[in-house]
């Protein structure tokens, strides 16, 4: 049987006057797949990740997100992803269950699965003796998986993470790829940037972007093969020192 | 005399409600021309430590020297003889290229001619673009640019606080390849990153987590200091070999790491009986091999004893 796409583009692209942000990408992501979405600093990953969101249109091609049409169903895509940013996650100034209820009541979930599913949440997360406190007092690493829990509650299709392991420590930063794992097994699909080049380990596959182009697309594996590579690392700088374009 | 003396370094935040001890009692020294970093997450305690060193900020207790001159009695000294450059970028937006750097520079009663020659190596690459307002540069100029208006004073001792943060791994790479040249002239460097892995190329480091140092030395003095032997483990199921490997008493730490997992071993274990094991368990195509300990292997232990 064929895996069942989640995320399909062809020739999707972003121009901005005569610069060409995202330059005719086509890929497919399964569902459930970790799927890491790379790329140097400028090479249009922000700009691909706003069209696949619904947030920007693009200038041309075409692009599914959950069965809707990035031109059309904008709003219908909204409500079927989760997103997450290491810069903006949760409110400092609300507590850890003002947050969770929030987020789920601007996905128009039920009080009565809101109740349910926090109780479930906290306890899981450890987080029983500061569910009532103000998440400014959390811990970064605490934040940044109360973070994810809070993106994937509303029990989405696809949950986009940009950078959301950025400056955190390396042991939260494990625990949080733990969690990353236990959401994709439970059927929803991780569509994640990083730039840190063991975490592209961690995908089923990966894709590295260059100058506004897909240049390479497959599991670390084979991209390692292809490049006749030890590391992503090196996978990585190969392709990216052939970029001419800067931020 | 070291260029920095670091003496039980401490600050906090708050009142007495909630009290944030963001330093304590840090103690640590840098040679004349070392290049030393401060490896450690975000609140970790670094910028409050670099704030102190650069006299921005007023340590609670202990002292510190910088180029011999005390951070609290001889600010005005001390301001003249160090660079510093934030994390975040704090050039003049709305000034040009050029305009940031003669700014700079009259400050401190020189000129960009004057010292041309140190920064000539980072400068040059962003000088075709010299009326260029700051604000409209690309990430990596304005990297380029705020380091040149650090050092355009000529400074004895560099802080540079978390200056790759975010940066892509290429352009990580560059901004290191620069600062080892800046270092062959004779500059002391106290650079600050959260990535384990730009360590090893530092003089020394110090590993910082929740304000305290967990430890100093060469990188090689770091690794060497970790006595367990550890393996890297690969199979089919990458997930379900770290449960495997997390139930096995024999292994008193495992955690993924990059392409393989990495089993921190106890005294006296079998290799040949952990294959075993792991196949039993269902694990297939498993691969076993011993391997050298690096910072991260090194952090995460001092971070969970």
């Amino acid at each position: 049987m064929a895996s069942e796409k989640i995320i399909t583009t062809r020739n999707l692209t972003k121009r901005f006057g005569d610069f060409t942000a995202v330059d005719h990408i086509s890929f497919e992501v399964d569902k459930g797949e970790i799927f890491g979405f790379l790329g140097a600093n400028g090479a249009g990953k922000t700009t691909a990740m706003r069209m696949l969101c619904g947030l920007s249109m693009p200038t041309s091609g075409e692009a599914t997100i959950a069965g809707f049409d990035v031109y059309k169903s904008t709003e219908k895509i909204k409500r079927s992803i989760g997103y997450m940013s290491q810069k903006f996650s949760l409110y400092e100034d609300l507590t850890v269950k003002e947050n969770i209820r929030f987020y789920a009541g601007i996905y128009g979930k039920s009080n009565s699965f809101i109740k349910e599913k926090t109780a479930l949440l906290v306890k899981q997360l450890h987080l029983e003796a500061e569910a009532d406190k103000l998440v400014k007092g959390l811990p970064l690493g605490w934040k940044q998986k109360l973070a994810f829990s809070v993106a994937i509650f509303h029990e989405p299709q696809i949950v986009f993470l940009d950078e959301p392991t950025g400056g955190v420590d390396p042991v939260t930063r494990r625990e949080f790829w733990n969690l990353i794992y236990e959401a994709a097994a439970t059927g929803i699909t991780i569509f994640v940037t990083t730039h840190y080049m063991d975490e592209a380990e961690y995908c089923n596959r990966v894709s590295i972007m260059v100058d506004g182009r897909i240049d390479a697309l497959d599991s670390p594996f084979n991209l390692k093969q292809q490049f006749n590579a030890k590391s992503m690392d090196e996978v990585f700088l190969q392709l990216a020192r052939k970029a001419s374009r800067g931020e | 005399m070291p260029a920095v003396v670091v003496n039980s370094l401490s600050k906090h935040y708050g009142t007495k409600k909630a009290v944030i001890n963001a330093v304590k009692a840090v103690s640590f020294d840098v040679a004349k021309g070392e290049l030393f970093g401060i490896i450690g997450p975000d609140g970790a305690g670094k910028t409050s430590l670099f704030r102190m060193l650069t006299t921005l900020l007023l340590p609670d207790g202990g002292s510190a020297t910088v180029d011999g001159s005390d951070i609290v009695k001889d600010f005005k000294a001390i301001r003249n003889k160090v660079g510093y450059m934030p994390g975040r970028f704090s050039l003049y937006q709305d000034l040009s290229v050029e305009e940031n750097m003669r700014f700079f520079a009259t400050i401190f009663n020189t000129s960009i001619e004057k010292n041309y020659d140190l920064v000539k190596d980072i400068y040059s690459q962003i000088e075709p673009f010299k009326t260029r307002k700051a604000g409209k540069l690309s990430g990596g100029m304005k990297q380029k640019l705020a380091l040149s208006c650090a050092l355009i004073h000529r400074p004895v001792v560099l802080f540079l606080d978390e200056p790759t943060t975010g940066v892509d791994a290429v352009s990580r790479k560059e901004f290191w390849e620069m600062l080892k040249r800046l270092k062959e002239q004779g500059i002391t460097i106290l650079v600050s990153t959260p990535y384990m892995d730009e360590a090893n190329l530092c003089d020394r480091i110090g590993l910082m987590q929740d304000g305290r140092l967990l430890s100093i030395g060469t990188p090689k003095e770091i690794t060497g200091s970790f006595k367990e032997t550890i393996l890297a483990v690969k199979a089919g199921d990458m997930y379900q070999l770290l449960k495997s490997l997390h139930d096995l008493p024999a292994i008193k730490d495992a955690y993924s790491f990059g392409e393989y997992h990495h089993a921190v071993m106890r005294e006296g274990f079998d290799k040949s009986e952990l294959e075993k094991y792991l196949q039993e368990k269902g694990n297939v195509a498993v691969e076993i091999k011993t391997t050298e300990p690096g910072i991260e292997d090194c952090f995460m232990q001092l971070m969970k004893n």
